[in-house]
């Protein structure tokens, strides 16, 4: 892809912003409460923005537009079933709990309502987790920067050798993020979310505007895509096998939309740290309601895009030979990377390259100037992931590891400093695991299971540890672990049809057979969090709970509910939630 | 924390406006074959410059309203 001078200045001004705002913010950025927590000033709308934002990486956009390719419109329910439930329930019911306790993560909200083992499991697994995210955003963000041939022109010029691309992307990337984390901590890191999201809006709407012109709107869409069924959210999915996902409605609304969207949003502290920045109580519990409007109408900006370039790919047929320089139609053909062979599919048909979709629409569409705006957004948006997984680790090191247990009692300035300097270990260590990724996939791929069985039985542990005052610290501890294992031995049992046994799952052995991974991983999301809801309660029944008096503001029962204060009736957080609700299921309705 | 947001999105909305309008305004109509013939930069420049505009008018009566 060449990029014009007007484009590479378009980039440049954009840097210069992000840069500008972390260096302005280094003034005021004077304690730690400012570093981590954002001083706990930052406006609703700017907190709901920025919660977005922060799960809003580049793998999400490029992910949901080759999903939107490749599965069409039921790709929504990842918004609006995997999403917007669980973003109303923390707002309303759980936002209280981490905003009004005194706890300045997630984790060190389980070391208040439980103990010591369970808060170290959470903030370890939690941090491990940020890095090797953090390191993967860096990894798949230099990998586009080479498929497209971005860094090749200033390479040239500057005389270094194309092969350094991978090093050159980065390492500008890290620093970039570094500078701007580094100087205006947390507040920095927001407030360039949010700058970021609406980048990303005017990157991304001319796409779908010209396309959908090109078409003729969306009737003609409709008729141009290869299956009817892509353009409705729910059709087909009484039955695994009537939808191209795999999955049938109880799987995707229990294992998608409670037990792994619940597990995601009401636990993560890389979303929850954004709402625990507001400044009162009231803009926490709208942070995630605020976040929950644009979050439904994303499918519109990134799954549209997919719909559009599979309606411009006509299908090629199993012995079509495609050669090397030739691609089937918007989205190109999949290759092997080292020999450059065309990727088939079992019956013969070339697979597609669906992560391909958003840059080889821009190249379709795009002329120079809005190029480079598109492509600021896709930087942008990979930063935007970087940065918060980043600020949730450096937030999770100095609070919950290093004060705790390490060195505590030490003044604020001393963990002022370590939060800095574990901005700087973090991100070394991404680049550290971004050169992993680069070198083993597998290890990757195994270390993305891993984290999945820890976060599976998350949410079983929070809605016991708030809702139920008999919680104990042994049962949730035990039943996080005994969640992990059903986790991992359902899905070393289990298989995705046209799979062999290894990383896909059946590495014990094959007792049963899933139409696809997705059915899988709902499934295994299911077995884990039966687990450790079963396991807490149990071991709770059998050991000492906690005094109440020590529970207050941290169980539902003993805690007295926030006051409504003096807003309009619409702006609480209750009716607020209503509302999205109402607007959610509208959605599905007219989609379905 | 000192920093009104609605500032900088303004400003850079402005700037990246006018950047898109001056190349629609420069380049030749052939460039715009891509874009089905629209010069989408010209038109878009136009509703970014006016985002940014509304972003610090936003940040201006907010300023406002807190001094009173």
């Amino acid at each position: 892809m060449h990029l014009a001078p007007i484009d590479w200045i378009v980039l440049a001004v954009y840097f210069s912003f992000v840069l500008g705002i972390g260096y302005f913010l280094k003034r005021s950025t004077r304690t730690g409460n400012d570093f981590f927590m954002a001083g706990r000033a930052i406006p609703a709308w700017v907190a709901g923005l920025a919660f977005l934002s922060a799960n809003l990486g580049a793998q999400e956009v490029i992910g949901m537009a080759a999903s939107g390719a490749k599965y069409g419109l039921a790709t929504s329910h990842f918004y609006w079933i995997g999403a917007v439930p669980a973003m109303i329930f923390v707002g309303v019911f759980m936002m209280p709990f981490y905003y009004g306790s005194r706890a300045r993560s997630v984790p060190e909200y389980l070391k208040l309502r439980f103990d010591s083992k369970t808060h170290v499991f959470n903030a370890v697994s939690f941090g491990v987790m940020t890095i090797f995210s953090s390191g993967i955003s860096l990894y798949a963000m230099a990998k586009l920067l080479i498929a497209l041939h971005i860094c090749d022109g200033p390479m040239d010029v500057l005389r270094i050798p194309h092969s350094w691309a991978f090093h050159v992307s980065v390492f500008i990337s890290a620093l970039v993020v570094l500078a701007y984390v580094f100087f205006g901590g947390l507040t920095s890191a927001i407030y360039n979310e949010v700058l970021q999201f609406f980048l990303i809006l005017a990157g991304l709407i001319p796409l779908v505007w010209l396309g959908l012109k090109n078409l003729g709107g969306w009737k003609s869409l409709k008729a141009h895509l290869p299956n009817p069924a892509m353009a409705h959210a729910w059709m087909g999915l009484s039955h695994a096998h009537t939808n191209p996902m795999g999955v049938d409605w109880f799987s995707l609304t229990a294992g998608l939309g409670f037990v792994l969207s619940f597990g995601y949003w009401c636990t993560d502290f890389l979303v929850i740290q954004r709402a625990m920045a507001a400044d009162s109580m009231n803009s926490a519990r709208k942070t995630p309601l605020i976040a929950a409007i644009p979050k439904m109408l994303f499918p519109f900006i990134v799954i549209l895009p997919g719909l559009i370039a599979i309606a411009l790919t006509p299908p090629v047929s199993p012995n079509a030979s495609v050669p090397i320089s030739q691609s089937a139609g918007v989205i190109p053909i999949k290759r092997d990377e080292a020999t450059g062979r065309v990727i088939r599919k079992l019956d013969g048909t070339p697979e597609l390259d669906y992560n391909m979709v958003i840059p080889a629409l821009f190249k379709r569409y795009y002329p120079e100037g809005l190029l480079g705006l598109g492509l600021t957004a896709l930087l942008a948006s990979f930063m935007s992931g970087m940065a918060g997984n980043v600020t949730a680790f450096n937030t999770i090191w100095t609070y919950d590891l290093y004060e705790h247990y390490i060195h505590p009692g030490a003044p604020d300035k001393h963990y002022l400093w370590m939060g800095r300097g574990a901005t700087v270990g973090g991100i070394l260590l991404s680049i550290f695991t971004a050169y992993l990724a680069a070198r083993f996939n597998n290890i990757m791929d195994i270390l993305q299971l891993v984290f999945a069985f820890v976060n599976a039985p998350l949410f079983a542990t929070f809605l016991l540890g708030m809702f139920w005052k008999k919680t104990t610290g042994h049962g949730a501890f035990w039943g996080l672990l005994m969640g992990t294992l059903a986790a991992t031995l359902h899905q070393g049992l289990t298989l995705p049809q046209g799979s062999l046994p290894g990383l896909s799952g059946g590495w014990i052995m094959s007792l049963e057979t899933y139409p696809s991974l997705m059915a899988q991983n709902f499934w295994t999301a299911i077995y884990a969090f039966g687990a450790c809801f079963g396991t807490t309660i149990l071991i709770s029944l059998a050991t000492k709970p906690k005094p109440e008096a020590e529970l207050s503001g941290l169980v539902y029962s003993l805690t007295v509910a926030p006051p409504a204060g003096e807003q309009p009736f619409f702006q609480r957080p209750a009716v607020l939630g209503v509302i999205v609700l109402i607007l959610v299921i509208f959605l599905n309705f007219v989609f379905r | 924390m000192g920093l009104d947001i609605r500032k900088p999105i303004g400003w850079l909305f402005i700037c990246l406006g006018f950047l898109l309008l001056g190349t629609g305004l420069l380049m030749p109509p052939a460039s715009y074959q891509k874009s089905l013939g629209i010069n989408v930069d010209f038109g878009w420049g136009i509703i970014l410059i006016l985002g940014g505009i509304f972003s610090l008018t936003l940040s201006y009566l907010a300023a406002k309203k807190l001094k009173k």
